[in-house]
């Protein structure tokens, strides 16, 4: 009998309260539902918009002084089972409806019973179908379908670099033997968090350690060539960042900014910490001419899906050729906590 | 009978590899005379090295700055004596295939000594590259042309050239200081460099960064056409009826 190997299903959860992602897309819902409802109620323009106008103003205080007691109360929600999550989300809606209606009952005293109970029932539906979307959500970017997406993703460093970095290895054998030992240690670590799974965050210094053993072996073949500013004095090292995502920056910022040149380049580093938000900055020699830059799109798509998976709307890669250098910019959260509801097996 | 030693020349952009090959023919001395006769770190320097040095086998990196391993081998051909070329490559999976199909010799990296001694067996044997064989290869665009005067290749700078035009047998290439005369063909050179050159009359191409602007030149029997003006050079040159159009294409993006 087979069985299921990947039994770690999703346990249900809420989104992310606190998560800039989900807020937005809780705004953006709702206030399509409204414009939607306009649209059904009035035929013509003016009237269509005036009904948006009025339903916006019943929807909007409620919508914003709701999601802020959510806000308030995401630590807790967030670790409650989802079932009491649910519960209380809904519980909310229907209090935070009434309240709203009432304090807006005493204030417009012509204010119908029926006006109030269409607007409280409006709310739990919409608050309704919004679990089930995240939970749709949720399930779309579950462990199994995230982890194959992230394997899928996996950074894969050029052969061209691990075949030169062997003959550079092979070529210090006989005269600086001990050289060689430090670059074949180098390799093999290097090696081996390419061939681990990566798919959980790691702290930041790992990630600069990587990139330091990374460097050192492209300065054994490239000499003078390659020279490294690093800038590094603000990093938060704790903070927790996809593995593999300054390595192949660099891995580009090499083959296309190094290699293709044979006057020395330097390539700059500068990883800081700036209003809660952790940046990395890398920049590189570049000339317009080069073409083929195919193998560096396809780095930069990889690692903004990277991003978005594990931090959604809260971090970006931004790249811009200059007129003589390359610069691609990070900005993620920072989080120093390892994220729950990963999978554990 | 005494052989005269296999006369190498080593190119390859990075040191350690360079370093390698050495070692490995210094392995290879006591099965086959031969001797390194330099080390070059770019298409660029094996050339001018080939100018003074001679050399029976020339081994080349492809994946180099300045000029890669395959132009060399084009540039090669303009010697009197050009020698025979073994491409050595770390990863190089396209040209890798076209090596296969045109039956090209290589030899990956890291290089074993027994693979480089039965190549360096063979090169007797061996003919320099066809210019044929070659032009199948996928290469990127040249970065020079070149051209032999008094036995020497001379190179001339992608971007140096003001125009080019053809003449009888030959194409003459404008630079900023002089001309030279190249024997390939137009159409093959407009394929190869695309957009930087543009045809302004059925023999002749201009370098698209060197058009200063237009003038309608009325001649003495009445007949009106346009002249291109050059940056670098005081001879303006014809558009063609044909060509027409890039005068207003390019003359609008010249004047914004």
């Amino acid at each position: 009998m087979r069985t299921s190997i990947n039994q770690n299903r999703t346990p249900l959860s809420l989104p992310e309260l606190r998560n800039l992602g989900t807020i937005l897309r809780i705004l953006l819902l709702v206030n399509g539902v409204v414009m939607i409802a306009a649209f059904v109620r009035e035929e013509r323009a003016a009237a269509i918009s005036a009904a948006w106008g009025q339903m916006s103003a019943a929807v909007e205080p409620h919508l914003l002084f709701e999601l802020l007691i959510l806000y308030l109360l995401a630590p807790w929600l967030e670790r409650a089972p989802y079932a009491v999550g649910a519960t209380s989300v809904m519980a909310l809606t229907l209090a935070v409806g009434l309240a709203y209606n009432t304090a807006l009952a005493a204030l417009f005293p012509d204010m119908t019973t029926g006006a109030m109970l269409r607007h409280v029932m409006f709310s739990l539906l919409i608050a309704g179908v919004l679990l089930f979307y995240f939970q749709l959500r949720a399930k779309a970017l579950s462990p199994a379908i995230t982890e194959a997406r992230l394997q899928a993703l996996q950074a894969r460093i050029r052969p061209h670099f691990l075949f030169n970095s062997i003959t550079a290895v092979l070529s210090l054998m006989r005269s600086e033997p001990r050289r060689a030992e430090t670059a074949l240690e180098d390799l093999a670590d290097l090696f081996r968090v390419l061939m681990r799974d990566n798919r959980q965050l790691a702290p930041l210094s790992d990630e600069v350690e990587l990139c330091r053993q990374y460097l050192d072996l492209e300065k054994l073949r490239l000499g003078d060539r390659l020279t490294i500013e690093w800038h590094i004095d603000n990093m938060p090292g704790d903070a927790q960042v996809p593995p593999l995502l300054l390595q192949p920056l660099l891995e580009n910022a090499v083959y296309h900014g190094i290699e293709t040149s044979s006057a020395p380049g330097v390539i700059a580093i500068n990883i800081f910490l700036r209003r809660g938000e952790v940046h990395a900055i890398l920049r590189n020699p570049y000339k317009i001419t080069d073409s083929s830059h195919g193998g560096n799109r396809m780095a930069l798509a990889n690692i903004r899906e990277r991003l978005a998976l594990h931090f959604d709307a809260e971090a970006s890669l931004q790249s811009k050729a200059n007129r003589d250098s390359y610069e691609v910019h990070i900005r993620m959260p920072y989080r120093t906590y390892v994220e729950s509801g990963d999978a554990h097996d | 009978m005494t052989e005269a030693p296999l006369r190498i020349v080593l190119v390859d952009d990075e040191a350690p590899a360079r370093r390698r090959l050495r070692e490995l023919l210094d392995d290879c001395t006591g099965a086959l005379p031969l001797i390194v006769v330099g080390e070059a770190g770019s298409g660029r320097e094996a050339l001018h090295l080939l100018g003074t040095t001679p050399a029976d086998l020339v081994l080349t990196d492809i994946h180099m700055p300045d000029m890669d391993g395959i132009e060399l081998a084009r540039h090669l051909l303009k010697l009197p004596l050009p020698p025979v070329l073994i491409f050595t490559t770390a990863y190089h999976e396209h040209a890798i295939a076209a090596f296969e199909v045109h039956a090209i010799d290589y030899l990956v990296k890291p290089v074993r000594v027994q693979r480089l001694l039965s190549a360096l067996q063979k090169v007797p044997r061996l003919k320099p590259l066809s210019d044929t064989k070659l032009n199948r290869l996928p290469a990127a665009a040249r970065r020079f042309l070149s051209v032999t005067e008094r036995s020497r290749v001379v190179l001339v700078p992608i971007d140096e050239i003001v125009y080019l035009k053809a003449e009888l047998k030959y194409i003459t290439i404008r630079t900023a200081d002089r001309e030279f005369l190249l024997e390939e063909s137009l159409t093959r050179l407009e394929e190869e460099f695309g957009p930087r050159f543009v045809r302004v009359h059925r023999n002749c191409l201009v370098a698209r960064e060197a058009i200063r602007g237009f003038e309608r030149r009325v001649s003495a029997d009445g007949d009106a056409h346009w002249e291109v003006m050059l940056r670098g050079v005081t001879e303006a040159l014809p558009v063609s009826r044909r060509q027409q159009f890039i005068v207003r294409e390019i003359g609008r993006d010249a004047s914004a």
